[in-house]
């Protein structure tokens, strides 16, 4: 019996039902699976864009307040919408590393130190009844001291004040830089200036060491500073600064605060989105 | 039913894995952070170990002895793959914290240490329940550890406030070293100290004797 169990073909056999049966038990869970992962991923896509935006209401569900919230994709160097929505430039944390949606940036160009930027990144807007922004929702992202931070920008109507930052993905220090998910921090965020009178691509905001001087001139762009986390908080600065800057949303702002409404930076032909088609 | 017994309660203190037999320690470490991650690690831990050990109980006799190894492991990995997969659907918060560590069950050392030291030589239903002992026996280490690292580092129990943080207007200055890596190691050292003490012939003996100082000092 045993030198019939090791012999070469019964150890062929062996290993082919076993890779066989392993083979279909795995691809079974994993695509009976797949529709609830699927869903799960986009729920918490969601929430993390109704938290940023500090839309709130345990009352409904996240599908129900995420109706309120309009999809576009921006093409970041002309800072226009793209006429139609493009799946592909959603998830642009894959695109930034494709080099047809992408392109590298220059080390000093690069402050928020992500090397690669997507050419189109999606943006999400909550439109008031009259089809004004009521809020823009900006996805960001930036190394800090170990990681790159993940997270959302909401800024209200005016497209200067901040309506509210989240996080959802690092790995900073916990207990200091991780603080960057402490919600009274995160709430020190809100009613603060990006921009200063006049410098409308130029973001005056920045986080500091140490605490704000609200009697101070300026302490509208000042976020106060994170003890024992300098390195994290010069991360978001650098973060914001980057993208809110030229080579991130600034085009959008401006282009959105010249229109009437919304539909007005919407294009006709563009260079990007047959680009991407073609891939 | 004694020995059905016996088998479940010995790797809890006696035997553990991760205390006495110091295997696992890298996972022990990574997820111990908050009580909800042990909780859900030690699941994982659990049922992966015990079906496995099943599994591969009923095929002992079948399996040539010299693939047993890579066997053992594609049934481990399968079996890993498929509980990341229900987790990602079910627990997404979790898994997502989890990350990696769920798929790193496939090198911890307990589930083929105890496939290949107990399932090969025993019964389906033994060693399915020895699987669970072991699977516990890391997760009394993995909740001990986190229940100090997150009541110390962070003032909570899965995630209810018990200590009310001073970054939050309480009164509790939170200790940041026991939310890093190394608080476990002192956390584990701390608990295997205490498990030798109260089974005292656990203590290994010293590879290296000091000899006494015979010289004479200097005057």
């Amino acid at each position: 019996m045993s030198s019939n169990k090791d012999s070469i073909g019964r150890t062929v056999i062996v290993a082919l039902v076993l890779c066989v049966v392993c083979s279909v038990v795995v691809s079974a869970a994993a695509v009976m699976l797949r529709p609830m992962q699927q869903f799960n991923m986009d729920q918490d896509r969601k929430s993390n864009i109704l938290r940023a935006a500090g839309i709130v209401d345990p009352s409904k569900t996240v599908d129900e307040l995420f109706e309120q919230i309009t999809t576009r994709i921006v093409d970041l160097q002309t800072g226009q919408f793209t006429e139609e929505f493009i799946p592909e430039a959603e998830n642009f944390r894959r695109a930034a590393g494709d080099p047809s949606m992408s392109r590298a940036l220059s080390r000093g160009e690069d402050i928020a130190s992500i090397k690669r930027q997507p050419m189109l990144m999606p943006v999400y807007i909550v439109e008031a009844d009259d089809g004004s922004i009521q809020k823009l929702i900006l996805p960001v992202h930036g190394y800090g001291l170990w990681s790159t931070m993940f997270g959302f920008l909401a800024l209200e109507g005016d497209l200067n004040t901040v309506a509210g930052l989240g996080f959802y993905e690092h790995a900073e220090t916990p207990g200091l830089g991780g603080e960057i998910d402490n919600p009274s921090w995160r709430a020190s965020w809100v009613g603060k200036q990006i921009f200063a009178e006049g410098q409308k691509d130029n973001p005056a905001l920045r986080v500091i060491r140490g605490a704000v001087d609200t009697s101070e001139r300026g302490a509208e762009h000042r976020i106060d500073g994170l003890a024992g986390a300098t390195l994290t908080a010069n991360g978001v600065t650098n973060m914001i600064q980057f993208w809110l800057g030229e080579s991130g949303f600034a085009p959008l702002l401006a282009n959105l605060r010249a229109a009437d409404d919304i539909s007005s930076v919407d294009v006709i032909e563009q260079d990007a989105v047959t680009e991407v088609d073609e891939v | 039913m004694s020995n059905t017994k016996e088998i479940v309660i010995t790797p809890l203190f006696k035997n553990n894995p991760i205390a006495l037999q110091v295997l696992g320690v890298c996972s022990a470490l990574a997820v111990t952070t908050n009580m909800n991650n042990a909780v859900v690690m030690t699941l994982a831990v659990v049922a992966v170990a015990a079906l496995s050990n099943m599994f591969i109980s009923i095929i002992r006799n079948q399996i040539p002895s010299n693939i047993r190894i890579i066997v053992q492991m594609t049934i481990i990995a399968s079996l890993v793959i498929v509980v990341d997969q229900v987790l990602k659907a079910v627990v997404y918060d979790v898994s997502k914290q989890l990350s990696v560590f769920v798929g790193l069950i496939i090198t911890n050392c307990i589930i083929l240490g105890r496939a290949e030291a107990f399932a090969m030589k025993n019964p389906p239903i033994p060693s399915f329940i020895d699987g669970v002992g072991n699977g516990l026996g890391y997760g009394v280490v993995l909740l001990f550890v986190a229940f100090f690292r997150e009541l110390f580092g962070a003032g909570t129990l899965f995630g209810y406030e018990i200590l009310p943080l001073v970054t939050n207007g309480g009164w509790y200055y939170s200790n940041g070293m026991m939310l890093l890596p190394p608080s476990a190691f002192f956390l584990i050292g701390i608990m295997i100290w205490l498990i030798r003490t109260k089974y005292p012939e656990q203590v290994e003996k010293p590879d290296f004797v000091i000899a006494p100082n015979t010289r004479q000092e200097a005057v």
